[in-house]
Formats: structure tokens, sequence, C-alpha cells
């Protein structure tokens, strides 16, 4: 039981924070700007390895480095609205897809020439797992897992209290009407780019420190990513946290049942049982 | 006629005149013309596709204007952006998707003043007394209303930042008579309040019974204008739409 417990359910939950990190920002831009962002995962990996960056170049230990990495990547994530994906937005959203793929690419090979191709750590050292009554929880679990709360928190806060917030939900419910009440739709896009890209770098931040980081990393989990938006809900930001730990969760303990070669299929399967099944997700999102 | 006389004429707080204008290249718009005095209930009414939505998103600056003004106030407002408009003092209810579903009452009565700076609880107060029925629902989602409530959410969401003219189109559109005659009569207690009300109405003949005054639109211009009791008299229209 125990052994369930602390090789499946606690990775499988750290797991899921990291795709909920991921999934928020992919729920909010399928909301607000109304596409799928395929650059997202390597939007993450960037965030990641600006983070080894700022270590490198600043003497910042890891964590003193992930909100320099947030800040460089919500810029960063701005910069690429202003210069590619603003010039779409009056054309067909599926041009603003594929132009995503394209960005997602393009990001992909900055990092890798860079940083090389081969795998990088942000430390060396083993870090040793404590003991919580039953539970054995390494310090990167918990500050991942404390990282999250706070994140989600702050962001759901934000989005229920704040003008800006409120503006935001209203873009996203009926974007017509927002502008008809005087919100400023270009504001509201700008903001909706720095949350994201800063959201995204703390995805991509914790699952380098909690694994590895390699140039494939955000490629990689942006399947799960997407699977957990769609079952949470399109445009939900509380769906997309339960999608996302649904969907680590069921990763990790799909190894019970199938060879782990699968692993990375589950979130698959889930994406397809769900838009055929329940295609407003768990939280009554948009439905695709 | 006297100067004084003149001066003393209330000024109407709208005028379309000779408007032109639509979406792409056609116009829809082939010249319209109406006035809106102060405290005024307008109603707008015509078949499917005469352009009377079209007439509306014109004076909201969500139309290209071709030719023609729009005058609010005493000021030419033609080709304004919709936000400085709203903040000139015109609200305007959509004919769908009118509310924020996804949203509670208060946040859409909230969004209604995004463009307000200070305390709210005045206009709060002042559109709860106006709709009790709001009020106790205050919490629940725009979404999860009935019809006839959905509306009373839009409308109390344009009435925050206390228009001088309300815009409402179909307000009426799919509600129960019941409903329909309570639309009626908050619009008749905005109006008293001294809200000019520029409204457009499948229901011809109620409509046309209420308001003040009614202008008939057909293919994009004015067919007839008169107080609701002339057109509702006039043979013409009770043939043209109103089943005899
Ligand atoms: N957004 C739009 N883009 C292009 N054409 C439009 C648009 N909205 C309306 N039209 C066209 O303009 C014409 C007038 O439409 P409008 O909505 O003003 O009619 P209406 O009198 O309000 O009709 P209804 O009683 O059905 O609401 C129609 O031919 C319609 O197809
Ligand atoms: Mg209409």
């Amino acid at each position: 039981m125990m052994e369930f417990l602390n090789f499946y359910v606690v990775p499988g939950i750290v797991t899921g924070s990291i795709y909920a990190l991921g999934a928020i920002g992919i729920t909010l831009i399928f909301g607000i700007l109304r596409f799928g962002h395929f650059a997202h995962g390597d939007l993450a990996t960037s965030g990641a390895y600006l983070a080894l960056g700022a270590t490198a170049l600043l003497g910042l230990t890891p964590w003193a480095a992930l909100p320099v990495a947030m800040l460089l990547t919500a810029l960063l994530a701005y910069g690429i609205h202003r210069l590619f994906y603003r010039h779409l937005e009056s054309r067909p959203k599926i041009l603003t897809v594929i132009a995503s793929l394209g960005i997602g690419m393009m990001l992909r090979s900055v990092v890798q020439v860079v940083w090389g191709v081969d795998p990088l750590a942000y430390g060396s050292g083993i870090a040793r797992a404590q003991a919580f009554g039953p539970l054995m929880l390494r310090p990167r679990e918990i500050a991942t897992l404390a990282l999250t709360l706070a994140l989600v928190a702050t962001l759901l806060a934000f989005l229920r209290y704040s003008k800006w917030g409120k503006a935001m939900r209203a873009m996203s419910d009926n974007p017509d009407l927002a502008r008809l009440c005087g919100v400023d739709n270009d504001g509201v896009t700008r903001l909706t780019w720095f949350i994201v890209g800063a959201l995204a770098a703390a995805s991509g931040f914790c699952l380098g420190i909690n694994t590895e980081l390699t140039t494939m990393m955000g490629w990689s989990a942006m399947l799960s990513m997407f699977a957990a938006a769609v079952l949470g809900g399109v445009g939900r930001v509380e769906g997309a946290v339960v999608g996302g730990l649904v969907i680590g969760l069921a990763e990790e303990l799909s190894v019970l049942v199938v060879p782990s070669p699968y692993k990375s299929a589950t979130a698959f399967v889930i994406l397809l049982a769900i838009l055929l099944l329940r295609p407003q997700g768990i939280f009554k999102g948009k439905v695709l | 006629m006297s100067a004084t006389a003149a001066r003393d004429r209330p000024q109407p707080i709208l005028i379309m005149h000779q408007v032109r204008g639509g979406y792409g290249d056609a116009d829809i718009l082939q010249g319209v013309s109406l006035t809106v005095m102060p405290q005024e209930i307008v109603v707008i009414v015509g078949p499917n596709g005469a352009g009377k939505s079209t007439a509306m998103k014109a004076v909201f600056g969500l139309v290209r204007i071709r030719s023609g003004a729009i005058v609010f106030d005493g000021e030419d407002i033609t080709g304004w952006s919709p936000d400085r408009i709203v903040r000139r003092g015109i609200s305007y209810v959509p004919q769908v998707d009118n509310v924020f579903r996804e949203m509670t009452v208060h946040e859409n009565l909230e969004m209604g003043a995004f463009l307000a700076k200070g305390d709210l609880s005045a206009a709060f107060d002042r559109i709860y007394a106006l709709f009790p029925d709001l009020k106790a629902k205050r919490h629940a989602l725009a979404g999860d209303l009935s019809g006839g409530q959905r509306q009373m959410v839009a409308i109390g969401r344009a009435l925050m930042l206390e228009p001088q003219l309300l815009l409402l189109d179909e307000p009426t559109a799919g509600l129960s008579p019941k409903y329909m005659q309570q639309i009626f009569q908050i619009c008749r207690d905005v109006r008293d309040s001294g809200v000019s009300i520029l409204l457009v109405e499948q229901h011809a003949k109620q409509a046309l019974a209420f308001c003040d005054r009614g202008y008939v639109l057909a293919t994009g211009a004015n067919r007839h204008e008169g107080s609701g009791r002339e057109l509702l008299e006039n043979p013409e229209i009770a043939q043209m739409f109103l089943g005899g």
C-alpha cells in the first residue's frame, strides 16, 4: 500500500501539477484567444532553459532563478504575440494554430543551438526523500506542489476579484459584449500572454527539476497538457488543474496495467475518450 | 415663432439623418432617418431582415456608415467607436448573446460599469431596486437564468452607467406574454427615471400600443412613422405584419 502511494500516487500528483501549470496556459489561450497553441510545450522548454541560464549567468540557485525565468518567458510569449500571432488575428484561426507549430519548432531549435542536445540538470546531488508519516517526499516534490498551489490560488483569485481578471473572463465568455462594455480586448490579450508565459516557464522548470532538461521535454509533455485542458473543460482554469492531476495520475498508474512504453499513450486515450463521450469536459467548458 | 419658444422646445436626444451603410460593400441601410426625444420610448418595427438591428448598431458605432449623420445630445457622433459612445451616454443591449453566461448576475452588472471609476454601490442599489428578481439571484450564473431574467440582466447591465439613451434590440424575443408586459413596464419605469429608449420589437402590435412613437422600417429605409396609435390604425401597416 505504501509502495503504491510513494511510487505511483506521489509521482502522479507531481507530474499532474506540472501538466496543470501547462494546461492552464493552453486553456486560457483556447478560451480567450480561441486557438490551440502548439508552441506551448516549447515555451515551457524555453522557460526551463532560461532558468538554467539564470543559474549559470547570475549564480542563482535554481529556485531563485525561477522568477527570473518566469519574467523572461512572459516577455518571450508577449514578443511572439507581437511579432507573429497578432498579425493573424483577423484571419481564420487555423493559420495561427499552424503558425504556433512553426514557432514551437523555432523555439526548440534556438534552445538546441544555445544549450546543445544532451540532457542537462539544474544541479547535481541526490535529493533524499523525507518521511511524512508513511509518505516519502523529496524537497523538490514538496516545492513543486507548493508552487503549483500558490500559482493556481493566485490566478483564481485574480480572475475572480480583480478588474482585469474579470475582463479576461468576460472576453473568454463573450468577446463582442466585452467590447461593448468598454473592455480593451487588445490589453486583455497582452495580459493573457504574460500570464501564460510565466506559467509555462513554471511548468517547464518543475519538469526539469523533477527529471532532467532536454530540448524535447516540453514538446513531449504537450499532448498530456492538451488532454488535461480538454478533460477539464476548455477555458476552465479549475478544470485544467483537475485535468492535469487526473492525467498525471493516470499516466503513472497505467504502468500497473500496461507496459511502461505505453505510459505516454494514456493521455491520448483519455483525450479521445473525452472528445467522444463528453466534449465539454468535466467543468463544462467550450465545446471544440 | 418667438425665440423663447424655439429655445424651450426640447431638442431631440438622438437624430439619425439619412443614414446609409452596412457590413461589407453592399449597404443594408438605404437612408434611415429617425429622432428620439428626451424621455421618449420609440419603437422600430418591420419585417425580418429589414435592417432594424443594423440601424441600431449604426447608432452604436458597430456598422460602417457610408453617408448621413448621427447626432446625439447635440453632438455629431458619426463614426465614433463604441466605447467612446458608451462614455458619452448611450448603452446598447444586443439582440442575442447579451449576457456573460459564465459570470454571475452581479458580475454582469459590474461589467456594465467597467468604464466607471469609484464606488458602484449606489448603481447596484438602483438596478436591484428596478429588478428585485435579480437581487435574489445575484450570485447565480447568468447562463442558468430563465430567458426573461436574462433580459433583465442585459438591461440592468446597460443601465449601470446611467445612460441618457438606451438601445434595446428585441428585448422580448422568445418571452411569454407575462414577461413581455413586465419588460414593457420596466421600460416605462426607466423612461420615467429620465432615460430615452429606442427599441426594436418583433411583437409589433403590443409594442406600438405601448410606445410613445414608432417607425416602420422595410428593406433598409423608413416606410412610416407616427405615434403608436396612428401606426396601429394604418391599414397598410396592419396588412404588412399585424396580421389584419
Ligand atoms: N454581421 C453581418 N454581416 C453581414 N450582413 C449582415 C450582418 N448582420 C446582418 N446582416 C444582413 O443585414 C440585413 C439586415 O439584417 P438585420 O439584422 O439588421 O435585420 P433585422 O431587421 O434586425 O431582422 P430580424 O427581425 O431578423 O432581427 C440582412 O440581410 C442580414 O443578412
Ligand atoms: Mg434584428
